[in-house]
């Protein structure tokens, strides 16, 4: 739907641009810029991911390094989320999606026979676009993913991780007063900020974020923005956004996705100023997406 | 500026139009709805106005002497003395009592047919309760026969309907109602008593309890395995031909007449497997054959209408799908699954013909106190009653469709508040 979409803009975005610049991808492009990195968290190569038998992701390789926040930029439909995806597995979920390539987080095979998903999941944690805490009471929202993972040894220990991760999330203050309330009687800013608290309760090493300020207002978006920047001090970040201002604020490096392909990596500052890929003028100018 | 005002006239015919077709719309549907109301309202006044009278019996006030030797005991602890003796006498004599003037034995035996012929045995229970009556008078209503009733019911309607009565009874019964020594009371036995040959003594005590068995049996059965297989097939299993299969038998199932799942219990559960005919046993494994597919059916829905986005946020913090499903979906599910599960219950508390199938329609007169003790339930007990000459079991009849309904508005009722109640809350 989405790429069938781009793909009937896309002639048209072509007819726009003066005659010597061309909007075609080639078959076997090379991401340009620097996507590898001498420090890496994760490391991906090669990978293509298929629905079926649309293949929505195509022969990406890339480095995160070690508390960056990279930003994953393209017009809807690209395949930033499926990408994002992979990176905790949460495509295992998805019927018929199947993926190949290596993607290791410190030196681990991610998608190793003998590894378990559950354990990944602790270490890699996700906030979705839509705030989605579970219908229970703030507290229990906090403390579900040490219950199940057996991180508190006492219920002291517990109430010290429920308090830290909100602290983390900058919500301690505001919801301190009725930690027993459904956590789904905050607000939508507030909801994503308690998404963010459960994540990092159970201290995962990388957080995977999937547009999470699209459903909220300016002024939700940019506490968010902020606790981000925070969080980068102990976190390694992966966020999807399609708000290049976002991507500006809040990275180190961006990368620009475009029909399944990784067009080009930068560092942030570059990617807004010199892209070096015409694909990612073209978007960052705004002419399509 | 003429052009506008064409457009503008042409949107307002057609807009008188549009709201004429509205209109007719609503009425179309307010009339469907009136009918269906209308078939409602005219059931229950029918069944309320049959039946409202059985909720009272005819009770006769008589002097009654608790003579011992009358009735040929010495002994009230003595088992075996209080079978044998002639408790009826008790009644008759004090008939006699009160209307000493009667002789002969035509019009003795008319006499006697005033009172149930259950009346002594409700005498000796009254003096087994309480001993130190032996030998003294005692004032007592005692219930009237099936045949007084019905026609002092009638009379007291004003219309009389005295088919069954003689002369010297209609005599008899007006003198009583003169001297204030007739009456309507409140019926217990129609909740106390089981079956019965004779209507007055006739209550659905036995039914309830045999239903309340059958049913829970269902529950039992039906609720664990429903929902297991609901959440197999939704959370588990893999997407493929077999699973299409066993979705289309599930539907298929739903479909099937109920008086098959009744030829496939005594098929198997009787002939194969040997259990006994007409007990709540294998009344429940009948019913919950039927109730299974509404039960998967309805708590898939359930299952299905928990947002993926609640799964994601379990997945994604690494919980395993067993965790997921327990922690997650089911308490969300629960209600709508309890939903279906309450309306399967309805459904198979107002099923009869599998139930005839497996004899359950047997003439039960002892209440049944276990899942093993023969027992008929309360649908086929109307059955039995609609079907039985005794124009007293008319209102009986209706009575018992009385309770069945208001158990049944109940258990729906239940059902809806339980959705309204528990309503998602994400
Ligand atoms: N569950 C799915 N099944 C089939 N195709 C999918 C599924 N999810 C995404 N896709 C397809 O994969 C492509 C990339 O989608 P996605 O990763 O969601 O893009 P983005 O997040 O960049 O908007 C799109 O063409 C989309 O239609
Ligand atoms: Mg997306």
């Amino acid at each position: 739907m989405n790429t069938s979409n781009i793909a009937e803009k896309e002639p048209k975005t072509t007819a726009k641009l003066s005659s010597e610049q061309t909007l075609e991808i080639e078959d076997n492009h090379i991401t340009v810029g620097s996507c590898f990195s001498d420090n890496p968290k994760m490391t991906m190569r090669n990978v293509n991911v298929f629905y079926a038998d649309k293949q929505a992701i195509f022969d990406v390789s890339l480095d995160i390094e070690k508390n960056e926040v990279i930003a994953m930029i393209g017009p809807s439909g690209c395949g930033k989320s499926t990408f994002l995806r992979t990176l905790n597995r949460m495509n295992d979920t998805v019927d018929g999606c199947r993926m190949d390539g290596d993607i290791c987080m410190d030196g681990d095979d991610l998608y190793a026979p003998k590894l378990d998903v559950v354990e990944l999941r602790a270490r890699v944690g996700m906030v979705f676009q839509k705030p989605n805490p579970f219908p229970k009471s703030i507290y229990d929202n906090v403390a579900y993913g040490p219950k199940i993972h057996g991180l508190a040894d006492s219920r002291v220990d517990l109430d010290e991780i429920v308090e830290n991760s909100l602290r983390k999330a900058s919500l301690w203050e505001e919801v301190k007063e009725r930690l027993h309330q459904p956590g789904t009687g905050l607000s939508g800013g507030q909801q994503q900020r308690l998404c963010i608290a459960r994540a990092i309760a159970v201290s995962p090493e990388v957080i995977l974020m999937d547009e999470p300020c699209s459903a909220l207002d300016p002024i939700a978006t940019a506490k968010i923005e902020e606790l981000i920047e925070e969080l980068s001090e102990n976190f390694t970040i992966a966020i999807v956004t399609h708000s290049m201002q976002q991507a500006a604020r809040v990275s180190h490096r961006t990368a620009y996705f475009h029909l399944g392909k990784l067009i080009e990596v930068n560092p942030t500052e570059q990617v807004f100023t010199m892209p070096q890929h015409q694909l990612t003028e073209a978007y960052i100018t705004g002419r399509f997406g | 500026m003429n052009n506008k005002s064409q457009v503008l006239s042409k949107i307002q015919s057609s807009l008188a139009r549009r709201n004429r077709a509205e209109a007719r719309f609503r009425w179309y549907g307010r009339m469907a709805i009136f009918i269906g109301l209308l078939a409602v309202a005219l059931l229950f006044i029918d069944i309320v106005s049959k039946g409202h009278g059985a909720f009272r019996a005819t009770y006769i006030q008589l002097d009654v002497r608790y003579d011992q030797a009358l009735v040929g005991i010495d002994n009230l602890t003595d088992a075996e003395q209080l079978i044998a003796g002639n408790w009826q006498a008790l009644p008759k004599s004090a008939l006699r009592t009160y209307f000493p003037d009667v002789s002969g034995r035509s019009d003795k035996r008319k006499l006697y047919k005033l009172l149930s012929n259950g009346a002594g045995f409700d005498l000796k229970d009254r003096l087994v309760a309480d001993p130190s009556l032996l030998n003294r008078i005692e004032s007592v209503w005692i219930l009237a026969d099936d045949d007084i009733d019905t026609y002092y019911k009638s009379w007291l309607d004003g219309n009389p309907y005295d088919a069954r009565m003689s002369d010297k009874q209609v005599k008899w019964i007006h003198q009583l109602h003169q001297e204030g020594q007739i009456a309507l009371h409140f019926n217990s036995n129609l909740f106390t008593r089981g079956d019965s040959r004779e209507p007055e003594q006739a209550g659905i005590r036995g039914a309830l309890m045999g239903s309340f068995f059958t049913l829970v049996l269902t529950l039992l059965l039906s609720f664990p395995i429903g929902v297991s297989a609901a959440i197999y097939l939704e959370e588990f299993a893999p997407k493929n031909k077999w699973t299409d299969f066993i979705e289309v038998n599930i539907n298929n199932l739903a479909a099937v007449p109920s008086i098959i799942f009744g030829l496939l219990g005594l098929a198997i559960f009787i002939n194969v497997f040997h259990v006994p005919r007409s007990v709540p046993i294998v009344g429940g494994l009948v019913l919950t054959l039927m109730t299974l597919p509404t039960i998967i059916i309805t708590s898939r829905a359930a299952i299905k209408s928990v947002p993926p986005s609640i799964r994601e946020a379990a997945l994604g913090m690494g919980a395993s799908k067993y965790q997921m499903v327990l922690h997650h979906v089911l308490p969300l599910a629960l209600p709508g699954m309890l939903t279906g599960a309450i309306i399967g219950m309805a459904q198979a508390l107002g099923e009869t013909a599998p139930l005839l199938m497996i004899g359950m329609v047997a003439f039960i007169v002892d209440i049944p106190g276990g899942f093993s003790d023969p027992a008929t339930v309360l649908p086929v007990q109307i059955f039995l009653w609609a079907d039985s000459p005794e124009r007293a079991f008319i209102e009986k009849t209706s009575a018992a469709i009385m309770v069945l309904l208001s158990f049944l508005i109940i258990m729906n009722t239940s059902a809806v508040w339980l959705r309204k109640r528990l309503e998602r809350r994400w």
